[in-house]
């Protein structure tokens, strides 16, 4: 006994590295995903500032600056608005300003439908998996259902429905997104349940919803957040995808698709309304796939 | 095999079904019909016009009805394009619609196939590493910033291609949308192959094939790319999917007279019966080809016990 307690303190001592302390080394040994992980907490950072960093409103109509380049661009332009660092849109307000509030909505619209699917997705797939025979064929048969529907097809119904309903939107695409959420969970589910852990946990009375919540949910943290990473850049693609079509953010709200898409019409003579936007999404995308390969690769024991 | 491709056919019906229901209940749901936009009709005309499209009567007689008629292949006529019903619609759509797919599919099969099996062949050297981050480019580059980009550059910098319409399905109308179609399934492709062929090369029999003295060419083509094209017929009816999505956008872009435009016009105008009808096609496309993709995988490897 005395020999034990001695060793506990010694290894008190040593302090341990848990699997997680690990992974989020191998994290920030990770170039590419530091890197992302930077630009991308200044992309957000500038979202959240946005109304600090300009002097003009992501509304503020300015008829004697319509489409105007940056004072900076290289090539000869119909008018140049100095002071605008990113130039002026076709009614004059500054594309800067509203870049950054494309972001606010693009990265808002990502977090929180990745939230909805993380939640539905979490709890579909760890009851099915605990609860198991019957019911987890059910269930999952309904999944797989679900699955072969062409789903963008049903939100596009469901924005036309309800008027481009900014909530909707979050909520729709979050309904999409948790079907994948929920296969992986189920899966992690089934090997875990297998667990002395759970036994024991059965074994001193803890019923079914308490196990789930308490034992099952985390322990499959590690590839949900692996998913997570890559649902978001999918969540922002397909808002923006919407908007593009016009059937997303409605004005004078933006997000970066309404801008590409606004920028597209314009582009043979206004061409940095669609650079500009296009830029930043292709970089926060990049930054979430990177980060999400770098999470995959520090979670995943297995060396690839 | 037969009787895993007919149970696989038969089971088909009610995923079909629950479409059906699925996109008639919500477009009915949406509040606003059909002549709601138009100047304000006199009783009698609205009586008539609701009474000629079956919209008097009740929600379930309306949905029997469609079925009905759904199932004797009659999607109804279109609430706004008067004068021609939604089948007539489709039909004009679909051939350029399905051109546009297929030849990305193709392009994307060959170029994606090359790149991947050259990345393989080079592994971890510049080749490899240029074609995978290629290859991370084209996957998180949506198709809606691509295709203006390149509209921008090919078609009004350099004046070479135009910028849109269809002009009977011309090759130069096709390159660009065809092209920006393709490049994320490019993207995807190579990452798969590359990802399959550097497993397959390291078989115990490509090393008996090279101890052989066999040319690399002979190598690939004769022994590894039958055992490393697999995983992308699994991945063809995904890719389908994507490429119909990708459609959407670029059909609207480029001005093409597909199905995807159809979906989006008859979405915006709440043209519901024409809705319906894409949806119904698009759904009926991606269970069909994705049959085809399970039973080709079946034939390919004989591993896999259809059953």
């Amino acid at each position: 006994m005395i020999a034990t307690g001695q060793t506990l303190k010694s290894s008190e001592e040593i302090k341990g590295r848990s699997l997680w302390m690990d992974a989020r080394r191998r994290l920030f040994h990770n170039r590419a995903a530091l890197a992302s992980m930077i630009i991308l907490g200044l992309i957000a950072a500038l979202a959240v500032l946005a109304p600090l960093l300009s002097p003009y409103a992501y509304d503020e109509v300015n008829y004697d600056l319509i489409a105007c380049s940056p004072g900076w661009w290289p090539v000869e332009a119909a008018c140049r608005a100095q002071g605008h660092v990113f130039g002026t849109d076709a009614v004059g307000r500054d594309l800067f300003v509203r870049v950054l509030f494309g972001a606010r909505v693009s990265l808002a619209v990502g977090l929180v439908a990745t939230l909805v699917s993380l939640v539905i997705g979490v709890l579909y797939g760890a009851i099915a998996g605990y609860l198991g025979g019957r019911i987890d064929g059910l269930m999952m048969r309904i999944v797989d259902v679900l699955y072969s529907l062409p789903f963008i097809f049903f939100v596009i119904i469901l924005m036309v429905m309800f008027d481009r309903n900014f909530i909707l939107l979050f909520v729709a695409i979050g309904a999409v997104e948790w079907l994948t959420m929920a296969r992986i969970v189920r899966g992690q589910t089934l090997s875990i349940k297998q667990k002395e852990f759970i036994e024991a946990a059965r074994a001193a009375g803890v019923g079914p919803l308490g196990i789930i919540t308490r034992h099952v949910i985390p322990n499959v943290v590690g590839p949900v957040m692996v998913y997570v990473t890559l649902t978001v850049p999918g969540v922002i693609l397909m808002e923006s995808f919407l908007s593009f079509l016009g059937l997303g953010i409605q004005e004078p709200l933006t997000s970066w698709g309404v801008l590409i898409s606004d920028g597209a019409d314009q582009m043979e003579t206004a061409p940095w309304l669609l650079l500009f936007p296009a830029l930043f999404m292709a970089v926060t995308l990049f930054c979430f796939n990177f980060i999400g390969d770098g999470m995959r690769d520090a979670l995943d024991p297995k060396d690839r | 095999m037969i009787a895993y491709a007919l149970r696989r056919l038969v089971s088909a019906i009610p995923t079909l079904f629950v479409i059906i229901t699925l996109a008639f209940f919500m477009m009915r749901a949406a509040p606003g019909g059909p002549f709601d936009s138009q100047r304000k009709l006199t009783p009698e005309v609205e009586r008539n016009i609701k009474a000629a499209y079956d919209l008097d009567k009740p929600l379930w007689r309306q949905y029997v009805i469609y079925l009905g008629k759904v199932a004797h292949g009659d999607l109804g006529p279109s609430y706004k394009n008067k004068d021609f019903t939604v089948v007539q619609l489709i039909g004009t759509g679909l051939p350029v619609s399905a051109r546009l797919g297929l030849s990305a599919m193709v392009l994307a099969l060959l170029l994606g196939t090359a790149l991947g099996v050259a990345a393989a062949l080079k592994q971890n050297r510049w080749q490899d590493y240029s074609v995978m981050a290629g290859a991370m480019l084209g996957i998180t580059i949506p198709t809606f910033v691509t295709a203006p980009i390149l509209t921008l550059i090919f078609g009004i910098y350099a004046g070479l291609l135009p910028v849109g319409g269809w002009s009977g399905g011309a090759l130069r109308n096709m390159i660009l949308p065809v092209t920006v179609l393709a490049l994320p399934q490019i993207a995807i492709v190579a990452r798969l192959m590359r990802g399959s062929m550097v497993e397959v090369l390291r078989a115990n029999y490509i090393r008996t094939a090279r101890a052989k003295g066999l040319p690399v060419h002979r190598i690939v083509l004769g022994h590894a790319l039958r055992a490393a094209a697999l995983p992308l017929v699994s991945y063809l009816g995904p890719a389908l999917a994507a490429v119909l999505t990708g459609s959407l956008v670029v059909e609207q872009i480029f001005g093409l007279p597909g199905i995807g435009r159809y979906f989006v016009q008859g979405a915006l105008n709440r043209d519901y019966t024409l809705v319906m009808g894409v949806v119904i096609c698009y759904a009926a496309l991606i269970i069909f080809l994705n049959f085809l993709a399970d039973i080709a995988y079946g034939i390919l490897d004989p591993r896999v016990r259809l059953t």
